[in-house]
């Protein structure tokens, strides 16, 4: 037998995932409240939300380990009922926080995972290479650092040239430099082959960084959904203007204020976020508004929205409490 | 490329010889309780007894102290009051040796080494006459008034010498007991903590459902689990049996067919109990109480250590079907007995019948993610 590769499957117009309408209680929990999204061949997407979104258990229901309670999950049209052999050798996955064996060594560990695909040593080698785990490959997984356990986690992932990648979390705890070596394995696998990729994160970055298309997902349900323009063009605006003021308001002082169109102001710290769509524009006509109420501004900041600032304009908390 | 079967047995006696504290707990440990055991409870030489003496000087009794006017003297401090320790050998032909301590103390003193459990008997020399003081239900305080006193006035316990066989041949002593116990207690430990422990452990660690997210078969990960076990439990039970064999002579006098299949079926036995135990829980402290729920109760009723026939008549029958005590009495049947192959059908018959019906029901409710 040889390992199967992307092209055996799909013609190119059926999505890799189909996810309808689907739902899945835990008691009195709703963790996935609803959810349908399609990946296209080759597309990168980000879940991004808190702990507890329910990112997890809708990966883990596209992944086949848990069973959706309604709605319908199709890997390249194909519903996991059925074909459950077939769809193991089209996804890589990777868990939130898996342990490998401590006393076997990356090598061991790949060559085990690599058994089960039926995959030779030229696929590990490969694999070693391109985890930047060569020269550690005789140590015993135990001794690794949390970044080349992520990376051997990754690179167990990538060993059957999965058509679609499922990532959960892959730089969870990771240092800026460990993350930054784990995406440019995943960008490099953009540029060179069609897989798609579905990772889950709370880091914004990431998914700005990695993803052509972002979907925010908070208590089971879909926020919005779509580039990271898309997302602030439906907003009110694309950039905020943070105005800070040196004393304290009247309550007429803070009225008038409030008449600036979608001023949020949080008078305990004495801040105030306006979403703009075009700071140059808009940016005079607040600061006029100020002169004419005699106030002194203490600070001004005006810049490009982020994921953050979207997702505390949503839901009013942020994303990474 | 490599088979799957292959690599996952390979893994697990890579993760065996790796970890010095398994090869501690299940070679060396087994063999340091046989040695122990052995030596403690087999013959080899003396029997020791303790003995308090509180002395009058006022009025001695000259049959004692003639008796231990040749004892080898040693003078010990213990605590704050000094003691006097006569050593004395006494040779009772067939029955060996006995060696008495006498130890010369104070009345006092000599209830403290009664009540600390260091002597059975007080010998006190009261008005010209000995009197001994001990507990009647003490059978070991009873014997050792019979053999003392019997030394003492210089008329042997035993009347007739010529009565007594001592049984020191291969097959009846303590140690021909304990090993083939101590062969099955080892096969369910291994198998247990081996299978059962590491699934579980599996499970905690999100391993078992990373693997079962491969193409992996279930069937293939089951049965190298089995496969594996038996290997090192044979290994385990080979180096205690050649420990055994070449330090107290043990040998198997029954049929080594028989021996094979019995270990086989306890193998199935403990394997399919070893997948029941394992098949819910995900937390790896639980999974040590579930563990040590099965494994205690057989540890301590099925005989491995002492006959099981001293426990009361009616939980006999009950103890004889636990899956520990078919196994070691069917081992133990091979090793002194000399039993053969049909002798053992019934057990080994029922212990891998339970094993397949404990398996079956653990698949049943097995939380495989």
């Amino acid at each position: 037998m040889t390992a199967k590769t992307t092209s055996d499957f799909s013609p190119a117009d059926v999505p890799d995932v189909q996810v309808k309408e689907v739902r899945k209680y835990f008691k009195d929990v709703k963790a996935v409240d609803g959810i349908s999204l399609q990946i296209k061949s080759g597309e990168f997407v980000a879940l991004l939300g808190p702990n507890g979104a329910g990112k997890t258990t809708l990966v883990e229901m596209i992944e086949g380990i848990q069973k959706p309670d309604s709605g319908e999950i199709l890997i390249q049209g194909k519903s996991w009922r059925g074909h459950e052999d077939e769809l193991r050798y089209i996804l890589g996955i990777s868990l939130q926080e898996t342990f490998f064996f401590d006393k076997l060594t990356v090598l061991e560990t790949l060559n085990l995972f690599a058994s089960f695909y039926r995959l030779g040593t030229e696929r590990i080698e490969y694999i070693l290479d391109l985890i930047h785990l060569g020269e550690k490959k005789d140590v015993y997984v135990v001794h690794l650092s949390g970044g080349q356990k992520q990376k051997l986690a990754l690179g167990i992932a990538l060993l059957n040239k999965a058509k679609i990648l499922l990532l959960d979390e892959p730089t969870t705890g990771l240092d800026p430099s460990a993350r930054r070596e784990i995406w440019n394995i995943l960008m490099k696998l953009k540029h060179e082959t069609q897989t798609s990729l579905i990772l889950t994160s709370h880091y914004m970055e990431e998914a700005e960084f990695l993803c052509d298309r972002i979907i925010i997902v908070d208590k089971g349900k879909i926020l919005a959904s779509g580039t990271m323009d898309d997302l602030l063009a439906a907003h009110n605006g694309s950039h905020l203007i943070e105005i800070s003021i040196e004393k304290k308001l009247s309550p007429e002082e803070y009225l008038k204020l409030k008449a600036i169109q979608n001023l949020q102001w949080d008078e305990r710290s004495g801040k105030g976020v306006i979403p703009v769509r075009n700071t140059a524009k808009d940016l005079p006509v607040i600061l006029d508004k100020i002169k004419q109420q005699h106030l002194t501004l203490k600070s001004l900041e005006c810049r490009r929205m982020t994921l953050d600032d979207l997702f505390i304009s949503m839901t009013g908390r942020h994303l990474n409490p | 490329m490599k088979r799957p079967l292959f690599q996952l047995i390979l893994i697990q006696f890579k993760e065996y010889y790796r970890e010095p504290g398994i090869i501690f707990w299940s070679i060396i440990f087994p063999i340091l309780i046989a040695w122990g055991l052995g030596i403690a409870f087999t013959n080899k030489g003396e029997l020791i007894k303790n003995i308090a003496v509180v002395e009058n000087s006022a009025a001695p009794v000259p049959v004692l102290r003639n008796f231990l006017k040749d004892a080898k003297k040693e003078v010990v401090r213990r605590d704050d009051q000094s003691e006097i320790n006569l050593e004395k050998r006494v040779d009772e032909g067939k029955l060996g040796t006995i060696r008495y301590n006498f130890m010369i103390t104070n009345w006092d003193n000599a209830i403290l080494l009664l009540k600390r459990g260091v002597v059975p008997l007080i010998i006190e020399e009261k008005d010209g006459k000995l009197e001994y003081h001990f507990d009647p239900m003490n059978t070991d305080a009873q014997l050792t008034y019979l053999q003392v006193s019997g030394a003492i006035t210089n008329s042997r316990l035993v009347e007739n010498p010529a009565d007594i066989i001592p049984l020191t041949k291969k097959g009846t002593r303590y140690i021909d007991f304990l090993i083939p116990g101590l062969i099955a207690m080892g096969l369910m430990m291994s198998t247990m903590w081996g299978i059962s422990y590491s699934l579980i452990e599996k499970r905690a660690k999100k391993l078992l459902r990373r693997m079962l997210a491969t193409p992996m078969k279930k069937s293939s990960f089951l049965i190298s689990q089995f496969l594996a076990r038996i290997v090192l439990t044979t290994m385990e039970a080979f180096l205690l049996y050649l420990f055994a064999h070449y330090y107290f002579g043990i040998t198997i006098e029954g049929s080594l067919v028989g021996l094979a299949l019995i270990f086989f079926a306890g193998m199935i036995a403990f394997t399919g109990i070893a997948i029941f135990v394992s098949a819910r829980t995900s937390k790896t402290e639980i999974g040590n109480g579930l563990i040590n729920a099965v494994v205690m109760p057989m540890m301590i009723l099925s005989g491995i250590f002492f006959s099981y026939h001293n426990f009361p008549k009616a939980v006999i029958p009950i103890i004889q079907v636990l899956p520990l005590t078919m196994l070691a009495d069917g081992i133990r049947s091979i090793f002194i007995e000399g039993a053969g192959l049909h002798e053992l059908a019934v057990e080994i018959v029922t212990l891998s019948g339970v094993g397949i019906v404990f398996f079956l029901a653990g698949l049943r409710i097995y939380r495989w993610y």
